[in-house]
């Protein structure tokens, strides 16, 4: 049980600036999911919190006490890796049991806390048996397992599903949602996988190159995106991008190629006549009769799920594709045109130079 | 190739048949000739064992040859010193060396480890004056550390580890500092038993070496007490104009045999698994 508060963090390897200041708080028994694409730092966050790498800059306190300095054994976390990193010549019971031999736990509470363990985690049968002969899932229960019988103050979870099949995901998502219910212990997740991020996380971090892009909860993130990068980072199929240019009265939008769409509310006056970018969930079109406030779609092609049709297109000839989603199966010839309207209150605005969201 | 055609399957067995003789056969013959008195083997040779084996053997065993003044058994002990000495020792070594050089960031890390690779230019047989010179100059002529330290130092068995132990993840070594464990408990709690099955395969090829090491020992060994059954049977073909203990010398033969055949034998399941699977 304990809060963890990034203040400041900066690192680099050598003259190379990775990590650009992160300050976040991470309340006792909360959800932490750190999402990015590969390569934007949500590792190296990760092992600073577990002291695997050294902090340049900035200090990480766990229940408030400055933690820069300790070794990973002496922070009070736990950690699981992507690829399990069990010891392969220990019993299940043994590589659980490990970490608190080391600790020189009585053997009595030692075998109490690793069969509690498994209990929880499904694995009593399994005690016996060696990591190679377990499936991926199994082995990534055992690496939990490991964790648990710790009881750490804080776990942290580095891509622990990446290594698993689709289905075997989907179902330990579930069993780490249920865990950590269980446990209610603060942990930190790092995933790529937005629908990870969104299922698990009470509260999400999205990074990009080194930078928080935005620090809210997975619905805030989704509703109201802070970057453009974030808007078109969440969602799947990603959000629809135009450029466009607000009006001079701040009331509407000009897009390139197409109408004008109405805004609501209206906008600030320092947006005014300003270069935009418009952004829109496939989603949140809708078909409309042909008339004012509306943007023509030629379909270019279809994609037929089942539950939902995703229909491709251009607004002109020389805008690039984008793309609608319907309900149920529409059949729709290549080259003809929708029309499409979408709620005001749908629109995320951005400012085109910076990139951040203009409006509420 | 899996391919059915019975000439061929004649052809195959009679080249391995062939070869098995080829090889066999001074066995044989060492063999046929330790098991007869000296007088049978010099006038005429037979072709079949005779019944001076036991005999023999415990000549051999117990006396010795000529003017040797060392019995076999107690050149065995030497023999056996020697090559577990340096089997063992060299493993110890390169295990820590390779410890160091994998998991350690200390100054002049790639300068150690281009001194080890140098070395690999320079086998005992380059280096044996100076090493000599040093040996006798810290007195350990005729002792077992004479024999066993200047050999111990082996660059092949460092790399072998060294690759061993980039191959094993990184994670595997993070996980451990979660867990509490320092440098030294990774490396007898995790690393070594991993490396178990290399650790015997390279057993089995550094006794082989070190039993068979003559030029070194002939060097540092006078006195007849560290002589090395190499050594030995070298000296019991010494005999100038006078006659040579052949029955002797081949049991002699046969028993230097004995162990790596031995080794082979019994460590041959761990051989096998140390050279082709990787545990991980």
């Amino acid at each position: 049980m304990a809060d963890v508060s990034l203040r400041d963090i900066y690192k680099s390897f050598g003259q190379n600036e990775v990590i650009h200041g992160i300050s976040c708080d991470i309340h006792d028994g909360e959800f932490i999911v750190i999402l990015g694409p590969s390569g934007c730092g949500k590792s190296t966050v990760l092992r600073m919190i577990a002291g695997l790498e050294v902090i340049t800059q900035g200090d990480i306190a766990i229940n408030g006490k400055v933690v820069n300095q300790l070794e990973p054994a002496d922070r009070d976390i736990a950690m699981v890796f992507q690829n399990y990193a069990l010891y392969p010549h220990m019993t299940v019971f043994k590589n659980m049991a490990y970490g608190l031999k080391i600790r020189r736990m009585p053997k009595a509470e030692i075998e109490e806390r690793v069969q509690r363990a498994a209990r929880i985690l499904e694995l009593t049968e399994f005690l016996d048996r060696k990591p190679r002969q377990l499936s991926g899932g199994q082995r990534q229960r055992v690496a939990m397992g490991r964790c648990i019988v710790r009881e750490p103050k804080v776990f942290l979870f580095d891509e622990p599903l990446s290594n698993l099949d689709a289905k075997l995901r989907v179902q330990m998502r579930l069993e780490l949602r249920n865990l950590h219910e269980t446990l209610g212990i603060t942990s930190v997740y790092v995933t790529h996988d937005q629908v990870e991020a969104m299922t698990l996380g009470d509260r999400l971090i999205i990074m990009e190159n080194g930078y928080v892009e935005q620090i809210g909860s997975p619905l805030e993130v989704y509703e109201r995106p802070a970057t453009i990068f974030v808007a078109g980072f969440i969602g799947s199929p990603a959000m629809n991008f135009f450029e466009g240019r607000a009006s001079r009265d701040g009331q509407s939008l000009e897009l390139s190629g197409s109408g004008s769409l109405p805004v609501y509310p209206h906008l600030e006056p320092d947006f005014c006549d300003k270069a935009v970018v418009v952004g829109v969930r496939p989603e949140h079109f809708s078909l409309a009769p042909e008339g004012d406030g509306t943007i023509k779609m030629q379909v270019d092609h279809l994609e037929t799920l089942g539950a939902d049709t995703l229909v491709h297109g251009k607004s002109g000839e020389e805008s690039s594709l984008f793309t609608l989603r319907l309900p149920d199966i529409h059949n729709y010839k290549k080259g003809s045109s929708l029309f499409l309207s979408v709620s005001p209150e749908r629109l995320h605005l951005f400012d085109k130079q910076s990139g951040k969201r203009i409006g509420d | 190739m899996v391919e059915h055609r019975p000439w061929l399957t004649f052809l195959t067995h009679a080249i391995l048949l062939l070869g098995c003789l080829i090889i066999a056969f001074p066995i044989y013959t060492t063999f046929v000739a330790s098991t007869h008195s000296l007088e049978t083997i010099t006038s005429f040779f037979p072709f079949l064992p005779g019944r001076h084996l036991i005999e023999n053997y415990q000549q051999a065993l117990t006396v010795g040859s000529g003017e040797v003044g060392a019995t076999v058994g107690s050149m065995m002990l030497n023999s056996l010193i020697m090559a577990l000495g340096i089997a063992i020792g060299k493993i110890s070594i390169s295990l820590l060396s390779a410890f160091a050089i994998v998991y350690f960031r200390f100054r002049f890390r790639m300068f150690f480890f281009w001194m080890i690779f140098i070395t690999l230019m320079l086998p005992v047989e380059v280096r044996i004056l100076p090493t000599h010179k040093v040996v006798a100059d810290l007195n350990m002529l005729d002792s077992y550390s004479g024999l066993i330290f200047p050999l111990i130092a082996s660059a092949t068995a460092t790399f072998l580890f060294r690759q061993f132990f980039m191959t094993v993840p990184d994670e595997l070594c993070e996980a451990h500092r979660i867990d509490g464990g320092g440098p030294m408990r990774f490396f007898f709690d995790i690393l070594l038993p991993m490396s178990r099955t290399s650790i015997a395969a390279l057993f089995v090829i550094l006794f082989i070496y070190g039993w068979n090491q003559y030029l070194w020992p002939l060097l540092v060994t006078g006195d007849e007490s560290y002589y090395t059954l190499l050594i030995g049977i070298k000296r019991m073909l010494d005999v100038g104009e006078g006659q040579a203990d052949w029955h002797i010398i081949m049991a002699s033969t046969m028993l230097a045999m004995v162990p790596p055949v031995l080794v082979v034998i019994f460590m041959q399941k761990q051989f096998v698994r140390g050279m082709t699977e990787t545990e991980k």
